[in-house]
């Protein structure tokens, strides 16, 4: 069910989606290609076989070693992975959607990368997305309502950012 | 007791009713200000029996009993907060405004016969009407507190204490119907002697009609299910979030206050006020005849019959109040409007055809024999019963009129 | 209902201009269930807007477990859902578990399942009785609260601690139970049975508890999916998903040969519903009675799966089984995983990168999707329905923010 051939039913569908695979893995993966995020979760929710109703999480994982001797032997370059786990209430399947995004967008320290939001897929998406994008620091375009969600609205930083240091101070109060 | 202090002592018209006024006002303060932190005791107590708990144990000795006192003494030593937006003038005035209406509501409430602060001889007009006042102390708080959670309080208090005063208004007029008047002395009066000569057993629309009575007092005085004003899970506090120390304590005298007056105004009217179940003081013949001359043996009694029943009527509001969950603003006003005030209605026209046809009731021989040995002025009122019931009935209606009057304003 | 609030919405348009009020209901507010900030807009008692504004619990645990090895970690879950917190440990324990493929002894298993659903009576009482709080009624808080403590009781026996316990751990439990602790156990199901018909009395049958919750805050099965609501929220929706059946093998396996129906209602009847109290009238699938009427089944679910736990526990002849190391060495790769927790479904992420410190953790928390759902239940509701809405996803703050 979760073999190539549901993958080639995807690569057909959205052309150019699909950037890499992984089937050994312990949850078996999917890479999508970011600009083909929308169109591949369109299709998994909407005409897929395996209707993908829910999104259960989205997750930011920051690949990023700020200490440099250990940066010096790490195998991946920079990047943000968004992780998007959904399942199937239908067939009571999961699937694992990955996408790799740059850290800063056009390597610029400061700006976010950007990605298109699938609220318009998923309602549940939104606050999953508010919270990577607080949390993490990724831009969600076409996200209706894109604020801070557990932090203050005035927060500096995105804590899960590994290069993140807490603020000396917050509204006179001591940080670190 | 004027007349004793102008003749005997030789004071002055003026200073003897004063002097007088002054001894009754500070009895009925104290009595009732006494009972409000017996109540509040109590009401520990029940709710934690009611839980599984002990509630207070160890405050003055055992069980608690001082709990009261000492919740007060610490009311006393808070500070007295008031927010900054607040209308100072009203914020101040609203508890000493809804204290005040519970507590001058007493002053027609009789305890005995004759053991009353004033007879009035409109005196069920005069308390429902004085106790519908409390709302006005519950509106200016809300206003006042310049909180949103204070207002919806108050608006919910308004609307509710507005719609409530309509049935419960109907439920009064029938025992003042059947006794042919509106004075509260002369109603207890009437129902003296057995147990049956009770309105409550008077016929089987009476029976219903106190009921309804209840359910409406509950929710004049806005206890649970119908306290929706201090809705604690939805309004943080209703009307009294923003008050704190001696402040927010007369709010809770004034409502255990009402609570009582209710519960005394339903024992005067249906459950025969001062008259015990059994005439044991006729019977023993104490009093010979004569209710003036009764030794003040049977008026002590007399007190303890009604202050018995009231508190019994206490009570079963707590147990209520710990038991039920409570109902959202439009299914009180669906409750009021669609069931208690047709029900009510129906009641009183009830009584009315069942005066008109069976006046002496289904059990022949008690309530006129024993109204018979009465005063010679209660007499008249009972010689022709069709001619008394046309008349009260005319009564009654003018009254609901008026207390519709007072409701709608 | 609707048709009341309805008609007077006309009135206010026609006859009064009315202004709309904006009304913080929390962070402290008696019904909000910790800190949790509801932004109402209101037009009376009629509210148009609800919007919850969370994040005053939130302790970086996500963060911080991205310091800790994954053992340390353990009494970070206890902290989310702190009501549930065996159910939490578990949850992260089964993840760790499968993405090191590692495999619990079968003693462990079925002390597992015992413990989980002790912990998930635990917290379906917490939530029974607070709900009767929300919607005005203080003595079935007392109640619940009375037979909790029987259960916190056996768990304090059992692990030392009464709220955060950390008893299950990766690899196993921190100990075995301690002799005699079945017999008690079996003692307090013996008691608490019939304790149950007084709950349904005092609350699921009561009249005026059936009017305040009957038809309000009706959740479509659609919108329920839509949103990633999970659990009795789900379920009282009519959606037949109970991951304990449901879910991935790791999960499942713990629940092997036991034998249980989902409380989920199906063409109109919930599991053994002869035994309980007849659905109301005026009760429309998904709406908030559906919801407590779920997890009040849960409570006898789970009973029985104590006793079949404790049936098969003691049967069990070899040993519990050490937990693993402290720093034992994660291998490189990610797990996801989702268990059934009382309040839903809570999936626990991590990636490892072949040292002891997960390089990423990440707590999906179901109370969080289930609260999303709030703005759209509590449109054009009372606000006394919005503590009735609000309650009725039993959410715990600390779980949504972590």
């Amino acid at each position: 069910m979760r073999g190539p051939a549901f993958i080639d039913q995807l690569e057909a569908a959205v052309p150019g989606a699909v950037a890499g695979r992984s089937l050994e893995a312990i949850d078996p993966w999917l890479e999508i290609a970011p600009e083909k995020l929308l169109p591949a979760c369109r299709w998994l929710k909407d005409s897929c076989e395996i209707r993908f109703d829910g999104l259960q999480c989205i997750t930011a994982i920051d690949w990023f070693q700020p200490d440099a001797k250990k940066a010096a032997k790490v195998s991946w370059e920079p990047h943000t992975e968004l992780v998007y786990h959904l399942w199937s209430t239908v067939a009571r399947v999961s699937l694992v959607l990955k996408t790799k995004l740059p850290r800063w967008q056009g390597d610029k320290p400061g700006q976010l990368p950007e990605i298109a939001s699938v609220v318009s897929v998923w309602r549940g998406a939104d606050w999953h997305e508010r919270e990577v994008y607080d949390l993490s620091g990724v831009m969600f375009v076409g996200h209706p309502d894109l604020r801070r969600i557990l932090c203050p609205e005035d927060w500096e930083g995105y804590p899960l950012r590994k290069d993140y240091e807490m603020p000396l101070e917050y509204h006179g109060m001591r940080g670190r | 007791m004027a007349e004793f202090l102008m003749n005997t002592v030789g004071l002055p018209t003026w200073l003897a009713w004063s002097v007088t006024a002054g001894v009754a006002a500070f009895l009925i303060l104290n009595v009732i200000a006494g009972g409000a932190l017996v109540f509040i005791w109590a009401e520990r107590k029940i709710a934690a029996r009611i839980q599984d708990r002990l509630g207070p144990t160890r405050t003055g000795g055992r069980f608690g009993w001082l709990q009261s006192l000492a919740d007060g003494i610490k009311l006393l030593a808070k500070e007295d907060l008031m927010p900054d937006g607040a209308d100072t003038l009203l914020f101040r005035l609203a508890p000493y405004v809804s204290f005040c209406a519970s507590f001058c509501a007493f002053i027609a409430m009789p305890f005995a016969f004759d053991v009353v602060g004033q007879r009035l001889n409109v005196g069920v007009f005069f308390v429902i009407a004085v106790l519908g006042l409390e709302v006005f102390g519950v509106i200016l708080a809300g206003y006042a507190s310049a909180s949103k959670w204070s207002l919806f309080g108050a608006m919910r208090e308004a609307a509710q204490v507005v719609s409530y005063e309509v049935p419960l208004g109907m439920c009064v007029v029938v025992p003042v119907m059947l006794a042919g008047s509106m004075d509260l002395v002369t109603i207890g009066e009437k129902q003296a002697g057995w147990l049956t000569n009770w309105y409550l057993f008077h016929d089987p629309f009476t029976f219903v009609i106190f009921w309804v009575y209840f359910t409406c007092a509950v929710a004049s005085v806005n206890r649970a299910p119908f306290d929706l004003a201090e809705a604690e899970s939805e309004l943080v506090a209703g009307f009294h979030t923003e008050y704190s120390g001696l402040r927010w304590s007369f709010f809770f005298m004034a409502e255990y206050g009402s609570m009582f007056l209710v519960s005394g105004l339903a024992a005067v009217l249906f459950l025969g006020g001062w008259n015990g179940p059994i005439p044991i003081a006729e019977l023993a013949g104490w009093s010979d005849g004569s209710a003036v001359t009764a030794p003040y043996a049977v008026r002590l009694l007399g007190c303890a019959n009604l202050l018995a029943k009231a508190t019994v009527g206490v009570l079963l509001m707590m147990w209520i109040r710990w038991t039920l969950p409570r109902l959202r603003i439009d299914q009180v006003m669906t409750t009021c409007l669609k069931y208690c005030t047709p029900i009510a209605a129906a009641m009183f026209a009830g009584v009315m055809l069942w005066q008109l046809f069976l006046p002496g009731g289904l059990l022949p021989g008690g309530r006129r024999t024993a109204i018979a040995v009465r005063e010679g002025w209660l007499e008249q009122a009972v010689e022709k019963p069709e001619d008394s019931s046309a008349v009260s009935t005319d009564a009654g209606s003018s009254v609901s009129q008026q207390l519709a009057g007072v409701a709608e304003r | 209902m609707s048709q009341v609030i309805e008609e007077d919405q006309r009135i206010i348009e026609f006859d009064v201009r009315t202004d709309e009020m904006l009304v913080n209901m929390g962070p402290q507010h008696p019904s909000t269930h910790g800190v949790l900030r509801l932004v109402l807009r209101t037009d009376g008692e009629i509210v148009s807007e609800l919007e919850p504004h969370i994040g005053y619990l939130h302790r970086c645990a996500e963060k911080i477990g991205e310091n800790l090895t994954a053992r340390q970690w353990i009494p970070y879950t206890d902290r989310m859902d702190y009501l549930a917190a065996m159910n939490m440990n578990l949850g992260w324990s089964l993840a760790v578990e499968k993405l090191m493929q590692y495999e619990v002894s079968e003693k462990a298993r079925h002390l597992r399942v015992l413990i989980a659903e002790l912990g998930r009576i635990a917290s379906h009482l917490v939530g029974m009785g607070a709900y009767g709080l929300d919607l005005g009624t203080f003595s079935p808080f007392l109640y619940a609260f009375r037979e909790r403590e029987k259960i916190l009781d056996l768990f304090e026996e059992a692990c030392g601690a009464r709220l955060t316990y950390s008893y299950i751990t990766v690899g196993g439990l921190t100990a075995d139970l301690p002799p005699g602790w079945l017999q008690r156990c079996e003692a307090f199901l013996e008691q608490f049975e019939p304790i149950i018909r007084e709950y349904h009395t005092l609350l699921t049958t009561n009249a005026i508890f059936v009017k305040r919750t009957a038809g309000i805050g009706v959740l479509s099965p659609e919108m329920a999916v839509d949103y990633g609501c999970t659990g009795p929220v789900l379920r009282g929706s009519g959606v037949d998903i109970d991951m304990r059946r449901d879910g991935e093998s790791i999960y499942t396996a713990m629940y092997d040969g036991y034998a249980f129906e989902v409380a989920v209602m199906k063409d109109g009847h919930y599991p053994r519903d002869h035994e309980y109290p007849a659905v109301p009238v005026d009760a429309v699938l998904g709406d908030c009675w559906h919801r407590f009427f779920v997890r009040m089944l849960e409570v006898v679910q789970s009973m029985d799966l104590v006793r079949q736990a404790i049936d098969r526990y003691s049967r069990c002849k070899g040993p519990l089984g050490e937990p693993l190391k402290l720093a034992e060495k994660l291998p490189a790769g990610d797990a996801y995983l989702e268990t059934e927790c009382p309040k839903g479904q809570m999936g626990f992420y991590l990636v490892g990168d072949g040292s002891a410190i997960p390089w990423r953790v990440r707590a999906r928390s179901s109370s969080f999707s289930n609260l999303a759902v709030a703005p759209e239940l509590c449109r054009g509701c009372l606000i006394a329905d919005v503590p009735a809405v609000v309650g009725s996803l039993d959410i715990v703050m600390g779980e949504i923010d972590r």
